[in-house]
């Protein structure tokens, strides 16, 4: 009997393993997938946030930049705007990463190859989130280089920056994953970035510090979620921020909790794919 | 005397009164059970919006369904939906794989999505594409394909995990004879070498040739589940086309004949399998018209096809 049993709890340690496992292949596969997809459009995907952003470092930073002159504990105008600067092309480009291409699985109804598949829904989602943050940091990395070409830094806690440039694009692609979900055209993955990201990212205090408002608009900015990941990361690369980095990332813990478990669910019930 | 073993073993597919409503009330699938032997090829035939591709998309997780259950191997869709996944193989209608990767890429991926590591999944992926012929297009982008090769590969892909179950759904729609005989070749020898293939499709010759067993399903409900052998014997009824050497338009009454002018020189003759042809022979000779060559009218299932979905059983429409 001891036999047996012991026998059967080899089995399903075996069967445990081997499942897990096969989820790391297929995390691999969908992260791989994913990177060679944004290698493969770099025309789209790498090259216009490098030319936005020398564009902002162009005129903000240098011309008008100039002008401002020093901004806060010794800091130029330009060094100011870079932490802001970068995060905003993290963010931007996780979400739509995730979105234009698990939109466009949906699409051209290759997205069943990942729900006919055994795959629990978590690697999936992993997967994707994995590819979009890859990108987030890549553009991060060429938007920190092509600054470095305008002013010099130094990094004043390596730690933070890390940790809150990742939990920003993780944020960013949940969020956008969710959109994708609920996406039935191209359009309604605009819409997002259009009337929300872009408005949310730009008072977030990427080119001011929110010290600089008055009442009621100081508390208003506070409910912004980016502003968090901005002067965190502000924080990190200068040691400067508005917010307490305690807050800032209970702030973005929460959010990546939350966003997680909402995109699981709809992910588990197949919400806009499964019939 | 059955083998007790067999007996003990699992159906490869089997569905308990499977149901779903979709959310517009339509009522696609009203209890459907169903039970396809390990090693089968079985034909799920039924005419357009009848219910097939909602249960091959409730069994490939791609539908939900609203009540019942469906084993693969014993295991339920709903108990263990990755190990039942992982015994299926999937061919579905429509095209949908990524038209910017390559047919390669495309095998390789799927591999990984079943967890099966890198180079075994490049092995087989050039075993597959080599087998169904599309080799030479292996690292080419898929929309550069023909609609026969895209068909081709998603048979390739389906057999990336190697399934116990294979499922088609409608694999040779749209494809020339010589490519379809090829896939018939393929399939038929995934079939011997021990995998269970349910098809559906609406070519009814080739499920008459290729399947060993049938279900017919009709406005969500199964009509008829059986093998095809018994199936076929139930139609009493068998066509003929008679060349004819001149005229026809004047035809002769033969007693429990049904006779037809198709054109000028061709005669259609519906009869009772049990129905001599000597006296229609006779009947026509003594009428002035020449015989000059016959043949079987195909297809037998198409023509029980028909019945069973317009009227329910094939012995009242026969009768």
């Amino acid at each position: 009997m001891n036999d047996l049993r012991s026998e059967a709890a080899i089995d399903a340690d075996a069967r445990g393993f081997s499942v897990a496992r096969a989820n790391a292949v297929a995390l691999y596969t969908i992260t791989r997938r994913e990177v060679r997809r944004m290698l493969r459009i770099w025309t789209q995907t790498l090259i216009p946030p490098a030319i936005t952003m020398t564009l902002y470092f162009v005129i903000f930073g240098t011309l008008i930049g100039r002008r401002i002159g020093v901004v806060e504990h010794g800091f130029s105008y330009m060094q100011y705007i870079v932490p802001g600067l970068v995060m905003m092309s993290v963010i931007t480009n996780s979400y739509g990463n995730i979105t234009s291409s698990f939109f466009g699985s949906k699409f051209g109804r290759y997205v069943e190859e990942l729900l006919a598949s055994p795959m629990p829904s978590w690697v999936v989602l992993s997967g994707y989130v994995a590819g979009a943050v890859l990108r987030g940091l890549l553009v991060g990395a060429i938007v920190l280089g092509i600054a470095l070409f305008f002013t010099s830094l130094h990094i004043a806690h390596p730690l933070v920056a890390v940790t809150t440039v990742l939990l920003g694009a993780t944020i960013f692609s949940l969020a956008g994953f969710i959109n994708a979900m609920f996406a039935r055209k191209f359009d309604d993955i605009a819409i997002v970035p259009t009337f929300v990201l872009t408005p949310l990212t730009y008072l977030g205090g990427v080119f001011y510090s929110v010290n600089m408002l008055g009442e009621p608009w100081h508390a208003i900015s506070l409910v912004n979620p980016i502003l968090y990941m901005v002067n965190a990361f502000r924080y990190g690369v200068l040691g400067i921020g508005d917010v307490p980095l305690w807050i800032a990332y209970l702030v973005m813990c929460g959010f990546v909790a939350v966003l997680g478990a909402v995109a699981l669910t709809l992910l588990h019930r197949g919400v806009g794919l499964r019939s | 005397m059955s083998d007790p073993a067999a007996a003990r073993a699992p159906a490869a597919l089997e569905t308990l009164d499977l149901r779903k409503t979709y959310a517009n009330g339509v009522q696609a699938l009203k209890g459907v059970s169903l039970r396809v032997e390990p090693g089968d090829f079985f034909a799920l035939l039924g005419p357009n919006g009848a219910g097939k591709s909602t249960l091959i998309g409730i069994l490939s997780s791609l539908v939900n369904p609203t009540s019942g259950d469906a084993r693969v191997f014993g295991i339920s869709i709903h108990q263990d939906r990755g190990a039942v996944m992982r015994q299926i193989g999937l061919v579905p209608q429509e095209v949908n794989f990524n038209m910017f990767e390559t047919p390669f890429d495309i095998c390789v991926n799927v591999a990984g999505f079943y967890g099966i590591p890198r180079g075994t999944a490049k092995r087989r992926a050039e075993k597959y594409l080599k087998e169904l012929r599309i080799w030479d297009k292996a690292f080419q982008p898929t929309r550069m394909m023909s609609g026969g090769m895209k068909r081709r590969l998603m048979i390739a892909r389906a057999m990336m995990n190697e399934p116990r179950l294979l499922i088609l759904d409608e694999p040779t729609a749209g494809v020339d004879i010589e490519i379809r005989r090829s896939m018939w070749q393929f399939i038929t020898g995934i079939n011997r070498a021990g995998t269970t293939v349910i098809l559906t499709t609406h070519y009814l010759e080739e499920a008459e040739q290729l399947c060993r067993n049938i279900a017919i399903i009709d406005h969500g409900n199964i009509v008829e589940n059986t093998s095809m052998r018994a199936l076929l014997s139930k139609l009493d009824v068998e066509t003929f086309i008679l060349d004819v050497g001149g005229p026809c338009e004047r035809l002769p009454e033969v007693p429990g004949v049904k006779l037809t002018c198709l054109d000028g020189n061709t005669l259609e003759a519906e009869m009772s399998k049990r129905h001599d042809l000597n006296s229609l022979f006779a009947a026509l000779s003594a009428g002035g018209i020449t015989v000059t060559s016959m043949r079987n009218k195909t297809n037998r299932l198409e023509e029980l096809f028909v019945r069973l979905v317009e009227h329910g059983a094939p012995n009242k429409a026969a009768a």
